[in-house]
């Protein structure tokens, strides 16, 4: 359908300004916040403009490692989520079984619960008096907990796929569903093998949901929180548990809105790319944002 | 079908079902276990108990349900003008200028949510308006976060819907408010109840505004559940997620037993 018909009516009844009420609520409450970081960024509790602010943050040691951190946290996750997305659509779809429908949708509901809850959970799971390690340690008398990696950026990035995977899943159950049987089943009548299936026929179909999830996971990877701050660990900052720790422990408004405005910066970069991927391939098929 | 022997089948299934029961399940099961341990000193919890439901639900713990879910509701149905308001009004607009406010309006899902609370928390703590120490500064910071999901969810619906409908009403002679109401609205309606529900969750949820900008008196459940189990009370923030949990799914099953007159397409 065009959309020059659905807005002609519309507009030719002077609808045109019925757009500012939420725009000015936007303006107001959203974009003037944020104009005040950048402002603050630049001048400091002062009022000359210079970029020393920025070269100050840059300078610093914890600056470059949370942006290191979160940068290589984000590309792991979302590659992560990739691939157990991928392993998980692919048997509920094309190796069905009575229920699968159902454990899609329960995997779905985690997009709408809290990410902290995985971190929670892995604690008990994984952490020094978890279940895990207190189960390796009752077998094989262990001196010290055997599974250490909670507090590693390995924790940080396994919690993500756990809660980010959802978001791949969709998409790519909704591309698998288009795939005809018939094409599979005459490709493995002719002596294809199901690796050359999934090669040939589904992972090229699969493609487009592939990019518009994996660009949506690393955008939300990379502006995730709960996770990192109830993990924890000392040597696992990224940039939005930095912009916290500056502005609520240590008072120093200004290194905060220096790194908001780098962190902002970067996600609406991500986001642009989301936004191209969709374009292109079609579709806001992750159907969140 | 992928997979032809019988075997090659199994496998994948063991294979699938391993994976899930120790992503999907394994953390939700343990969260439940946690929050009816008496203690836990062995691999296992041991002696359940269900005191930690009932320190959920009373003092601090009680406060933060409450304060979540009138946050929650409050700010989803503002969201929810704000955002089907936007997607309504933007139909008027074509081009260039479209594509820019529809950007616009999706923009605040895309920023990192404790930026918005450090920009809300620059913003209002200097006059002329001053909010920070309020409970109006999170019902603000969720509305804005959750407003491009709301946006999302109804520019979707209207992007699917015929416009034929609109086009009949107007032809003959239903004034603009009138065909919004009775054509329109009852139309997307499905996409505004998934576009409120899926609000609800993600307010219940939030942290990153939030922890910048509560006051004393305003702590929401997540903030709550953090700070219990910072400071070691692990067992009653299991208990307190566990209540997040059943709350979020209960008004989604709540809300998507509406009837609506369309069927969702």
């Amino acid at each position: 359908m065009s959309e020059a018909a659905l807005a002609r009516p519309l507009a030719a009844a002077g609808g045109r300004l019925w757009i500012l009420p939420p725009l000015l609520v936007l303006t107001g409450l959203f974009f003037y916040p944020l104009s005040l970081i950048a402002t603050q960024a630049l001048t400091g509790d002062g009022t000359t403009v210079s970029l020393d602010h920025f070269a100050a943050v840059f300078r610093s040691g914890l600056f470059l490692g949370a942006l290191w951190h979160t940068a290589w946290i984000a590309v792991a996750a979302s590659a992560g989520c990739l691939m157990l997305g991928f392993a998980i659509a692919l048997v509920l779809s094309f190796v069905p079984f009575p229920g699968a429908k159902e454990i899609a949708r329960f995997i779905d509901t985690f997009i709408a619960l809290p990410t902290f809850l995985a971190a929670l959970a892995f604690t008990f799971i994984y952490g020094s008096a978890g279940v895990v390690n207190g189960a390796l340690v009752e077998l094989f008398g262990f001196e010290t907990p055997p599974v250490d990696f909670l507090y590693s950026p390995w924790g940080v990035i396994l919690a993500e796929i756990t809660v980010y995977t959802p978001f791949v899943l969709r998409p790519l159950m909704a591309a698998f569903s288009l795939i005809e049987a018939s094409q599979i089943e005459v490709a493995s009548s002719l002596g294809a093998r199901a690796p050359r299936i999934v090669r040939q026929i589904i992972l090229p179909a699969a493609m487009p949901a592939l990019l518009a999830g994996g660009s949506l996971c690393l955008l939300l990877t990379v502006n995730e929180f709960g996770i990192v701050l109830f993990i924890g660990a000392k040597g696992v900052i990224t940039l939005p548990l930095l912009v916290y720790d500056k502005a609520i422990q240590e008072f120093d408004y200004t290194a905060a809105c220096v790194i908001a405005v780098i962190n902002v910066a970067l996600s609406l970069s991500l986001y642009l790319v989301y936004r191209a991927v969709i374009a292109r391939v079609g579709g806001r098929n992750a159907g969140v944002v | 079908m992928l997979v032809w022997s019988r075997s090659g089948r199994w496998l994948c299934w063991s294979f699938a079902a391993a994976l899930i029961a120790a992503v999907y399940v394994a953390p939700l099961a343990i969260i439940l276990a946690a929050s009816f341990a008496g203690q836990w000193n062995d691999v296992l919890p041991s002696m359940p108990t269900g005191e930690h439901y009932l320190d959920a639900v009373s003092g601090a713990s009680g406060e933060a349900l409450w304060t979540s879910v009138v946050t929650g509701v409050v700010a989803s149905a503002l969201a929810l003008l704000l955002g089907t308001w936007a997607a309504l009004a933007l139909r008027a607009h074509t081009g260039l200028l479209r594509r820019i406010l529809d950007l616009l309006f999706f923009i605040p899902s895309a920023v990192p949510s404790v930026s918005v609370g450090l920009g809300l928390l620059v913003a209002f703590s200097r006059p002329p308006i001053l909010l920070n120490g309020t409970s109006t500064i999170v019902f603000i910071a969720h509305m804005i976060l959750i407003s491009a999901f709301t946006y999302g969810n109804v520019s979707a619906g209207l992007a699917r819907m015929s416009p034929d409908f609109e086009q009949i009403a107007e032809s003959l002679g239903a004034r603009p408010a009138y065909r919004l109401r009775h054509v329109t609205i009852p139309l997307i309606l499905p996409h505004l109840i998934a576009a409120f529900s899926l609000s609800f969750a993600l307010s219940m949820g939030e942290l990153g505004a939030t922890v910048m900008i509560y006051p004393p008196g305003w702590v929401t459940l997540p903030v709550g559940i953090f700070s219990l189990t910072d400071r070691g009370d692990v067992f009653e923030g299991s208990a307190l997620t566990i209540l997040l949990i059943l709350t979020t799914l209960a008004v989604l099953i709540g809300l998507s037993r509406i009837p609506t007159k369309v069927a969702p397409r």
